[in-house]
């Protein structure tokens, strides 16, 4: 085979980057025209993300020794476009497109219920309450799909410490923004609005368990839950609630927005758990999202490979009873 | 309509329906390789949701001819383009089938064994996939002869259910509170209920215009 010498191009020929990358969205839109009389607008969208990454703000942030290890990260553009946030559509393409309408500051943390004494706290407080450090987690959504992040966060014990619980708060409730003006996926899904989400005291206070402001050195995307959020990286990701406004210390197990939606499907606990499949689905396996058609696929492993960890916090308990 | 048309709306239907698949095929190849973003983040779901709605959409398009042709009798060549898109329904629902036994569970058969008993939805769709089955079989004109009209079209209307499985099956398959599939669902609804009315009317007008209709 004859390989010819590559010819000189002189500088003014080559493409300048925004026009061939104009090219392409003209060449991919019109490809998703092309299959959009079968396939529908909504597959086209998911191919042709037109969200504009929007650079947060830098953190300065320490390494964790907690971080996973040996994991390729999901690229950044999965992370913000490939999204669950049901407050700003069902698509997975809808957060990406529509939370930039999602105002941040001012923005407000309130705590209450078994507490010493209530407080609010502000966003910009939260975010220099700790040293903010780099943790790279699994994610393991309950529709079987994951993802591997660098989040930017500090435990949230260190957080709980600041809220000054009572003895007799056994649960920690976490309520985020529901807000019309800003969110226009509130009426497109049944869910019982505000999202709320819980955890036991021991999990909440496990080091694991992270309050977290940004991801891949930068403040959180609104579509991934700005301006914060928690990470409880052993559960399913619906565990980890987005955008929270309220935590609240309790005695009972509060209701949570999936356990509210589909009791035999959602349970309050949630642990990634390859043994105890959903109801309509396997959790066997999991497709790694932005990796080749052929490598999407792995198994899931138990308390999504954070056992060491977490495992003993439920020590006697049927996890099957308990999903 | 003239015969010369049929022939160019029946290429233009078989690109239509080739299209996408070739489109799908490509970007498959080109997921599995140059760019691993070609058919998005997740492509095993892309594909599965690409090839079920494709089903779902082709079924209901040939549907809808038997009422549009009622309701419109300038349309009743229609009828020439409803086993071409029942078969393409049937080969989308081929593709479909394929994306679960390779791309979900990589041929493991005991994985499948176990969906289909303990899994609704796995169960409700592959029900669909089954009653198409006889019904791509006995596609051909020859089979009509051998079977008779009437016969053929009674078993035909399996159909109606193959559908009903199918829109059951995607809604057990998505989230709950996700209403996707509420659009397919109500066009379908609406192409079923529209056959008993159809047929009412044109009974009760049938008896009116009685007198009339003797005459040649």
């Amino acid at each position: 085979m004859l390989i010819s010498k590559p010819s000189y191009i002189p500088s003014s020929e080559i493409t300048p980057k925004s026009a061939y990358l104009n090219r392409r969205k003209f060449m991919s839109a019109a490809g998703a025209a092309g299959i959009a009389a079968l396939a529908g607008d909504r597959i086209a969208r998911v191919l042709d993300p037109k969200t504009e990454v929007r650079a947060g703000t830098k953190l300065d942030t320490i390494k964790s020794p907690l971080s996973t290890t040996g994991e390729d990260l999901t690229p950044y553009q999965y992370i913000t476009n490939y999204n669950n946030f049901y407050e700003f559509g069902v698509e997975k393409g809808d957060p990406a497109k529509n939370a930039g309408r999602l105002q941040t500051r001012p923005w407000t943390v309130t705590v209450e219920g078994l507490v010493k004494k209530p407080k609010t706290f502000d966003i910009d407080t939260l975010l220099k309450l700790r040293p903010q450090e780099e943790r790279v987690y699994r994610h393991r959504c309950v529709e079987a799909w994951s993802m591997v992040i660098p989040w930017v966060g500090y435990s949230l014990s260190e957080f709980i410490k600041e809220c000054e619980p009572l003895g007799s708060a056994k649960f920690v409730q976490f309520l985020t923004l529901a807000d019309r003006k800003q969110m226009p996926g509130l009426s497109q899904s049944s869910i019982n609005w505000p999202y709320s989400e819980g955890l036991r005291m021991d999990e909440a206070m496990n080091p694991l368990t992270l309050l977290c402001f940004g991801l891949y050195g930068e403040t959180l995307p609104n579509q991934d839950g700005a301006p914060v959020r928690v990470v409880v990286p052993w559960k399913y990701g619906f565990k980890s609630a987005k955008s929270i406004v309220k935590v609240r210390f309790v005695e009972k197990q509060p209701h949570t927005a999936w356990n509210d939606q589909a009791p035999n499907e959602y349970g309050f606990y949630s642990n990634v758990n390859p043994n105890v499949d959903h109801p309509r689905w396997s959790q066997k396996y999991e497709r790694r999202i932005g990796e080749p058609i052929f490598k999407q696929r792995r198994q899931t492993l138990m308390f999504n490979g954070y056992g060491d960890q977490v495992a003993s916090l439920y020590n006697g308990m049927d996890l099957r009873k308990y999903y | 309509m003239p015969n010369r048309w049929i022939v160019f709306l029946k290429v233009l239907v078989h690109a239509a329906c080739l299209a996408p698949v070739a489109w799908l095929i490509w970007n498959f190849w080109r997921a599995s390789t140059v760019a691993p973003d070609a058919l998005g983040a997740d492509p095993i779901a892309f594909v599965t949701f690409f090839t079920g709605k494709g089903t779902l959409r082709l079924l209901v398009l040939s549907l809808a001819i038997t009422p549009v042709r009622r309701l419109v009798p300038k349309l009743s060549w229609l009828i020439r383009f409803r086993r071409m898109l029942g078969l393409y329904a049937f080969f989308y629902a081929c593709l479909h089938l394929l994306t679960y036994v390779w791309l979900y569970s990589s041929f493991s058969w005991s994985a499948m064994v176990n969906d289909i008993v303990q899994r609704r939805f796995i169960t409700a769709g592959l029900t669909a996939w089954l009653l198409l089955v006889p019904l791509a079989l006995t596609s051909t004109t020859w089979s009509i002869r051998k079977l008779g009209g009437k016969r053929w079209q009674a078993l035909h209307r399996l159909v109606y259910i193959s559908a009903i499985a199918g829109v059951v099956h995607y809604w057990w398959g998505v989230k709950s509170g996700v209403r996707t599939p509420l659009t397919i669902t109500v066009v379908l609804a609406i192409l079923l209920l529209a056959r008993p009315l159809l047929s009412y009317r044109s009974r009760s007008s049938q008896s009116k215009t009685r007198p009339q209709s003797a005459q040649p």
